[in-house]
């Protein structure tokens, strides 16, 4: 005989992972898209329905287009410099050695600082005046730098720093990716008259294709919320060179209390953030797992 | 086809020295099985063959020619591994052309190899199938044509059949002969299962702590062997062995030099009540019988110690107490050292010399 218990047993053991599920991640999200429809500045006890008059005003808001195309930029250059250059670094950190196990020990330790801290780092070293990096490029004969001050370098200032921060952690998943290829698999290569680079166009880099695919859909995903260097360093300046999606969002949210436009924003986000979410886990499904 | 000369080779992991001082010719043409217990030596010999481990010293000839600074792959050597090592990321067709490709022959002409040899390993109807789809047995296939379809001068083969089931590998075991026989090229061949070795080889090199015991071919190898450890290396039981001390009522001509007496468990008799046998004595307890149909074998505690003997084709002997004949021209005489000796005679102790 089943009891009522019984039927409701396995419930009542979910139920506390999914109220709080659904109260911190499902209620929010619902919460964000309703916003996203009305006129609300936050304190005021009315909120006017406005429809879908935020979305229009963001998609002719010429700061917010300038805002998304920072944010493509800065992904884009973020992911492909961190990934080929961790990419390098594995290749060549995959032995053993003193010095391979010192370096990949330095480049890993940026991911365990916390990203306040290396803003703050940064901000110092890419100081026009007095920073080290103008110094460091003076030794090869470069003229000075502005960095984060002029609208044509803080960008890629601020890429150079998530590439400093992220590429320790992305060497390190290639390293493992590049140990779980067979030895033998190089050598019966090398018996076969494979040169090293026809090797690696056509053995490990296809092998290594799964370790790549997750690595650069984690990566834009991280990319595509920067925020916490720039609120530190730029504040989306100088002229929104450096203004990127959620830090638009926060200061309109935050700063000028434009609730339901920052949650139309927020919307976007979301929307940007779960096709690559769906991307990933469609093409997770079908790849291919090489014994 | 190539013949293979090693000379003075020796092999050290940083402090470690694997292999001292090692010398053989591997004859053109045969088929020559590399064997030894875990540990021995056999497969870094087969390596440095290869060219996939460098030799600490000495000189490895290959076809009248010293190889020790060539490459790989420009050796003239092909190799099947244990684990296969095929290229997950191509299809069939493609790990087997991809040695051609990298040598740069023609389109044309590697599709006809390809065609040809995959007729001959049976491969045919999965030549566009991942290696990841096939089974253990067609792996292999595809590891062999790999192999075959660059014509090497010399097939190295790394334990290959040890991941495979049973019944698979005698099958294997079979086409492998049938294929030396076909091609004629030398072919290498790690194992270390003697049973492998015995039945696959026509000259069989037994190695242990990188050192050579003996080179023989299968038979000689199990009638003659050179010392102790052959002795007790090759043959299903290994050969029996009893120490001098223990061994009662022999008497033997230059018996001082005499450490240990042996004899293969298929040259004993267990003597039937009435029956008048001529040789060493032997009585004990049988612990186990195991009968495989054709052939018992029988485990037996003698005051020596214990022993097995192998009948065939006889019935299953159900007495607890035996007493087992060992017919004196089937003793095997060793020195202390392990050392084979030979010309010694035996007889009953206080009887003539027979």
């Amino acid at each position: 005989m089943t009891t009522a218990w019984d039927k409701l047993r396995p419930y009542g053991m979910v139920a506390p992972a999914i109220i709080i599920f659904s109260l911190f991640f499902i209620y929010p999200i619902f919460y964000m898209i309703y916003l996203s429809l009305f006129d609300w500045n936050f304190v005021s006890p009315t909120k006017s329905f406005v429809g879908i008059q935020n979305f229009r005003d963001l998609l002719t808001d010429a700061d917010f287009r300038k805002v998304l195309s920072n944010t493509t930029i800065y992904t884009i250059m973020t992911v492909t410099l961190t990934t080929v250059l961790a990419l390098l670094l594995a290749l060549w950190l995959n032995r053993k050695g003193i010095l391979h196990g010192f370096v990949q020990g330095a480049i890993f330790s940026p991911h365990i600082i916390s990203l306040v801290s290396i803003s703050l780092l940064w901000s110092w070293l890419m100081d026009p005046e007095y920073g080290l990096m103008n110094w460091v490029i003076g030794l090869f004969g470069f003229g000075k730098l502005a960095w984060l001050s002029h609208p044509g370098t803080s960008l890629i200032s601020l890429v150079i720093v998530a590439v400093w921060k992220g590429v320790g952690y992305n060497t390190l998943v290639f390293i493992a990716g590049l140990q779980s290829i067979p030895g033998d698999i190089y050598e019966a290569a090398a018996l076969d008259r494979s040169k090293p680079w026809t090797t690696f166009m056509k053995l490990i880099l296809p092998m290594l294709s799964p370790t790549i695919f997750f690595l650069v859909i984690i990566n834009m995903l991280g990319s595509f919320q920067v925020f916490e260097t720039i609120a530190i360093m730029t504040q989306g300046g100088p002229i929104n060179s450096t203004n990127t999606l959620v830090y638009y969002i926060y200061e309109n949210g935050f700063r000028f209390f434009k609730i339901g436009y920052a949650s139309a924003a927020g919307v976007i986000l979301l929307g940007i953030v779960g096709v690559l979410t769906l991307v990933y886990f469609r093409l997770l499904s079908k790849r291919v797992h090489y014994r | 086809m190539a013949k293979i000369e090693l000379k003075h080779i020796s092999k050290k992991f940083k402090d470690e020295t694997i292999i001292q001082d090692l010398n053989l010719t591997i004859k053109d043409g045969s088929f020559t099985v590399l064997v030894g217990p875990s540990g021995c030596g056999k497969s870094t010999t087969l390596r440095m063959i290869a060219g996939l481990e460098k030799a600490s010293g000495g000189e490895i000839w290959i076809g009248g020619e010293c190889v020790n600074d060539t490459a790989p792959g420009l050796r003239d050597v092909a190799m099947v591994f244990q684990n296969y090592a095929l290229y997950p990321t191509m299809s069939v067709r493609g790990n087997i052309e991809f040695g051609l490709k990298n040598r740069g022959v023609a389109k044309s002409e590697r599709e006809a190899l390809v065609n040809d040899i995959s007729e001959i390993v049976g491969l045919k109807p999965h030549l566009d199938k991942k290696p990841q789809s096939l089974s253990g047995g067609q792996r292999q296939r595809v590891a062999l044509a790999r192999a075959m379809v660059k014509k090497p001068k010399v097939f190295i083969l790394d334990e290959p059949l040890s991941n495979l089931d049973a019944k698979l590998r005698n099958q294997m075991r079979t086409e492998l002969i049938q294929l030396h026989r076909r091609l004629g090229t030398t072919f290498v061949y790690v194992t270390h299962d003697q049973v492998e070795a015995m039945s696959m080889g026509d000259e069989i090199v037994v190695m242990n702590g990188g050192v050579i015991q003996q080179a023989e071919s299968p038979l000689k190898l199990y009638h003659d062997p050179a010392n102790l450890f052959t002795a007790q290396f090759i043959g299903t039981p290994a050969m029996n062995m009893m120490n001098i001390r223990d061994v009662r009522g022999l008497g033997l001509t230059a018996g001082e030099q005499v450490g240990f007496v042996g004899f293969r468990p298929e040259q004993a008799h267990i003597q039937e009540a009435g029956m008048i046998g001529d040789g060493y004595k032997l009585e004990g307890e049988i612990i186990t019988r195991e009968s495989l149909g054709a052939e018992n074998i029988y485990q037996i505690q003698s005051r020596t110690g214990i022993f097995f003997v192998k009948t065939f084709l006889e019935p299953l002997v159900e007495d607890a107490q035996v007493t087992v004949v060992v017919p004196y021209d089937q003793l095997y005489y060793f020195a202390p050292n392990g050392e084979r000796l030979r010309g010694i005679s035996a007889r009953a102790a206080g009887g003539n010399v027979t």
